[in-house]
């Protein structure tokens, strides 16, 4: 009996070393270890023998059987992971191809550039704050200390509806617009991107143009707070190593009125063409909110004060962006809109 | 404007390069755009703000110089020798109009000899940009570009026989020919100079070339007055006339300063024409100027600027500017010169210590006290969610917002429509932008044709913004409205599972972002716009709120925009979308029972429509009717001929127990008979 477990455990090892697929090792399984299987039939036989031998045989046939099962599972999993790798080996694909193309669309740069700057204002506390397109003359220009004849008219030319009614040059009307809304609440605290028309078409002019305005009115503002805001804006946008100044200007609703110019972002400020071998790009005008502004708003310029400021979202998109002709941005060219 | 340097530094000294005196300049608020180097020279291009329109005046560049320097400004003597006429003799002065005309002085030099003016004076003259004349003009203007006061030589002896100024509205219809040979024809807003007779100038604008200087003027009579700007600017566009000594006048001269600039030219004309001069100056004055005062806070000063200069320091600034300031119980009251008419208020005062302190050097600092939470108010938030989904699908463009009234042809508005009623620009650049639109469509249509000419194909193009609406009175009616318009193919792709961008591509994209909006469902119902396929176009509401169309453009409009392919587009109201959106919030409880689908195909007329099926059986499936999707339409040989079959997959749910088989078949029997009855549906 011994002899015969002896011989069936080597010539079971041989036999599962000759098997080389899933199904030879199933069979092989079956002829064994199934009901009619050798090591079963063996084990049968064991309820004929004396009863000292049998124990011994039992332990021996058992032990077989374990190690005939491992043996046999180790086989099945080195055919299945070979076969998995076959399988696997098949289905390459040619993953350099363009993957399929799920949503094609872009925001238009302007309006991203509009969302960052509002963006960054937004974080330092301000409100967006809105107004028309098609304007009166007394907000557009009356209310922000330029009367009718004012010489400061010459400054931005304007499309006429009628004498009253006209589109407006700037976002400025909403400072007051806001300002008769809020009054006499502080503070005033207001961004204003929008659409703005000048009647000017050229190379570096577009009839219709956007603007961000901001307006900052509170008891004790001042000049100081101006520059801090705008230069934390400027570093936000342009990066921490952008360099500003500050220059006197003239606007009408504004005194002091200053104007910020940042390091030139193409040269870094070592002179090129785009900041025409100076350094500097001017990129927005700003001042103290006149007292006649703030008193057309309702506020008492002896209580309280304000900054205030407005910027070109196109200069500032073509900086940001590289961009070198202000009329790409209206021609709406999907190789251009597609870039952003 | 151009200024020598040279010419700049007859009344100043300047150690300063020119580079370094544009850029002090330019950092003190007059900013210098340029440097031009001519031979032994340079010139400064001014850029001035409107309001400093005094530094038009080289000596009071000079004096900006002064205050930036501490170097005096040398003002020139003008030494004259009278003869022993007196000049209210010889010329009598009047001016009818005082509201245009507030001072008009003028000096009288004989015996002058017209010839070319002396070589300096020339070179100063073309080097700012003028050309020289003959001495006595070239005075007038050397004079002009001096003080920025605008001066006039008349040849005394061409004026009428009175010898009389008179200053006067012109008459309607008056003529005048002026000194580049223009007849013109003037109204009663326009101010004249005439001899009493005949006008010999337009006021402060050009002379007349009837009493033009001549190679044998030999009696000059020099005007110098202050014009009012406003009208002389006026008077200046109508007549298309703008001329140094306008420009000059619109932006505002010095009053007090005529005198001193008669003297100067009568001075120049005796030293460089060999004139006698007449003694006296004819001054009518009606109204003088009263000196301007204006009280300066230091702690105002500091208080605005955020900044802490003592009193003394401010006093130094002033002093620096010229401006002559006396203590008033640790105030200043400043006394504002005449040439500086910008200066009215303390804060201008203020801008004065701050430029001359420096911008740069005052702090920047965040402001300090209550931190307003700021952000944006839910509809802005709700515009910028509309964008980021749109350009998930569309490119974003921006079209203006004027547009060629015949936009509304193009795109087959009807003659009666309200769209027609338009708000008009009064003063267009073109015809191409001279109305504001009153709907989106046209843009969109024109930014396909043009990426169409260029070669640019699949196009998908949206826009956010306003439409106009005129109003009886009062501002128009603002609108903003979201467009989107599709030609072409989905996206060219290698898998060539390419998706015609038709009618049902973009109302998916539709139906996506309305969901995408919490909308609540959306009725699309067939409707005939002009601008639209007739059989192709539907209008969207919810509950009674319209919310827009969307639908196949109209072949012919897309001929009229040149464009050969099919366009789908679709027009939107931003703000009934923000007024039908809902917050996102758990509509029902996932149900513990499983779901059965059933499947089954009606045939039904061929005009029968999808939402009034899918309509009939909701209706009659009730609760239990989770789902119905149309899955398959067939209209062709194998249905009788006026019919189309629709297959639907409807899914039943209880929320109570798992249906049997029963109740399933029964429900199922219900819809079926329901759509018989309705539709004569019958089940295939």
């Amino acid at each position: 009996m011994l002899n015969k477990l002896q011989e069936l455990k080597s010539k079971s090892e041989e036999m599962l070393s000759q098997l080389l697929s899933i199904e030879e090792v199933n069979d092989f399984r079956v002829k064994m270890l199934g009901r009619k299987g050798e090591i079963t039939q063996l084990l049968r036989g064991l309820k004929d023998m004396a009863a000292e031998e049998r124990t011994e045989a039992g332990r021996q046939a058992n032990e077989l059987k374990a190690r005939l099962e491992e043996l046999i599972n180790g086989k099945l999993d080195q055919f299945k992971a070979q076969e998995l790798e076959k399988r696997l080996a098949g289905e390459k694909i040619d993953v350099t191809l363009p993957g399929r193309p799920v949503h094609r669309g872009a925001i238009h740069p302007l309006s991203r550039v509009a969302e960052e700057i509002v963006e960054i204002f937004v974080g330092m506390g301000f409100s967006v704050a809105e107004g028309p397109e098609v304007e009166s003359d007394y907000y557009n220009f009356e209310a922000l200390n330029v009367p009718r004849d004012h010489p400061a008219r010459d400054m931005q030319d304007t499309f006429y509806i009628n004498d009253d009614i006209l589109l407006r040059t700037h976002t400025s009307p909403v400072q007051v617009r806001t300002m008769e809304k809020m009054k006499p609440s502080l503070p005033v605290k207001i961004v204003i991107p929008g659409t703005v028309y000048r009647k000017d078409d050229d190379a570096t002019h577009s009839p219709m143009f956007h603007q961000v305005e901001g307006l900052l009115i509170d008891r004790h503002i001042t000049f100081a707070n101006l520059k801090g805001c705008l230069m934390h804006f400027a570093q936000k946008i342009f990066g921490e190593q952008v360099k500003v100044r500050y220059r006197p200007s003239f606007f009408p609703f504004t005194e002091p009125s200053a104007e910020m110019d940042i390091s030139c972002v193409i040269c870094g400020g070592s002179g090129c063409r785009v900041c025409s071998h100076t350094g500097w790009l001017e990129i927005l005008g700003s001042g103290m909110v006149h007292p006649r502004v703030l008193e057309c708003g309702g506020y008492d310029p002896e209580e309280v004060t304000g900054f205030a400021f407005g910027m070109g979202i196109e200069r500032i998109a073509m900086l940001k962006y590289g961009i070198n002709d202000l009329r790409m941005f209206f021609e709406n060219d999907l190789r251009f809109l597609s870039q952003f | 404007m151009g200024v020598p340097l040279k010419w700049l530094k007859r009344y100043i000294e300047i150690d300063w390069t020119p580079e370094e005196l544009a850029h002090r300049l330019t950092m003190a608020g007059i900013a210098i755009e340029g440097i031009e180097k001519v031979d032994d020279d340079a010139i400064l291009e001014l850029d001035l703000t409107p309001n400093r329109g005094d530094c038009l005046g080289i000596l009071n560049l000079a004096r900006e110089v002064a205050a930036l320097s501490g170097k005096p400004v040398q003002i020139p003597p003008v030494p004259i020798k009278e003869t022993g006429e007196k000049i209210d003799d010889l010329i009598k002065i009047e001016i009818a109009d005082p509201d245009l005309c507030r001072r008009y002085s003028a000096r009288l030099v004989k015996n002058c000899q017209v010839a070319p003016s002396p070589e300096w004076m020339q070179e100063c003259l073309v080097e700012a940009g003028i050309r020289p004349i003959s001495n006595v003009v070239d005075v007038t203007n050397f004079v002009m570009l001096e003080t920025n006061q605008p001066l006039h030589a008349f040849d005394y002896n061409l004026l009428g026989e009175e010898k009389r100024i008179l200053v006067r509205r012109a008459r309607n219809q008056e003529l005048l020919t002026t000194l580049d040979d223009i007849e013109r024809t003037l109204d009663e807003d326009c101010l004249l100079i005439t001899d009493g007779k005949q006008p010999v100038a337009l006021a402060g604008i050009m002379g007349g070339a009837d009493t033009e200087i001549n190679d044998q003027t030999s009696d000059v009579l020099i005007e110098s007055a202050c014009f009012w700007g406003t009208n002389i600017r006026k008077t200046s566009r109508k007549m298309n006339l703008r001329s140094d000594s306008s420009i000059r006048f619109e932006k505002g001269t010095d009053i007090d300063g005529v005198i001193y600039a008669a003297n100067r030219a009568a001075q120049l004309l005796q030293d460089l024409a060999g004139g006698q001069v007449v003694a006296g100056v004819a001054d009518v004055y009606p109204q003088p100027a009263k000196a301007r005062t204006i009280r300066l806070r230091p702690e105002r000063v500091n208080f605005l600027l955020g900044i802490s200069l003592e009193g003394q320091e401010i006093k130094d600034i002033l002093d620096k500017l010229g401006l002559k300031a006396d203590e008033d119980q640790g105030d200043f009251i400043v006394e504002a010169p005449s040439y500086r008419p910008d200066l009215e208020l303390e804060v201008d005062l203020i801008e004065e210590v701050a430029r001359l302190y420096g911008y740069d050097h005052i702090v920047p600092r965040l402001p300090e006290g209550d931190t307003s939470p700021g952000g944006l108010e839910p509809y802005q938030k709700f515009r910028n969610r509309v964008r980021e989904l749109m350009a998930r699908n569309f490119y974003e463009v921006v079209n203006y917002s004027f547009i060629n009234p015949t936009a509304l042809d193009r795109i087959q508005v009807p003659v009666d429509s309200a769209l027609r009623s338009v708000v008009k620009v009064a003063n267009p650049l073109s015809e191409e932008q001279s109305v504001m639109r009153t709907v989106i469509l046209p843009g969109l249509l024109g930014n396909i044709a043009d990426n169409l000419a260029r070669k640019n194909k699949d196009l998908a193009f949206f826009e956010i913004g306003a439409v106009f609406y005129p109003t009886l009175e009062g501002l128009p009616e603002e609108v903003l409205k979201l467009g989107a318009v599709v030609c072409g193919q989905r996206e060219s792709y290698w898998l060539k599972n390419n998706l015609p961008m038709d009618f049902y591509y973009l109302k998916g994209v539709l139906e996506d972002l309305l969901q995408e909006l919490r909308l609540p469902v959306c009725r699309f119902d067939p409707i005939v716009d002009p601008s639209y396929h007739p059989g192709r176009a539907a209008r969207i509401s919810c509950d009674d709120h319209e919310i827009g169309l969307v639908g196949e453009i109209h072949p012919r409009v897309l001929e009229n925009y040149n464009i050969r392919f099919q366009a789908c587009a679709l027009e939107l109201d931003v703000k009934t979308l923000f007024a039908l959106s809902q917050p996102r919030s758990m509509k029902e409880e996932i149900p513990r029972y499983p779901a059965v689908e059933r499947d089954i195909a009606v045939l039904v007329p061929l005009e029968a429509q999808a939402s009034d099926l899918l309509e009939a059986i909701q209706a009659t499936g009730g609760a239990l009717l989770k789902k119905i999707d149309v899955f398959d339409i067939y209209a062709g040989d194998q249905v009788p001929a006026g019919k189309k079959s629709m297959a639907f997959r409807l899914t039943l749910q209880s929320t109570e127990k798992t249906l049997t088989e029963a109740e399933v078949g029964l429900l199922i029997d219900t819809v079926v008979d329901a759509l018989q009855s309705r539709f004569g549906g019958t089940l295939r």
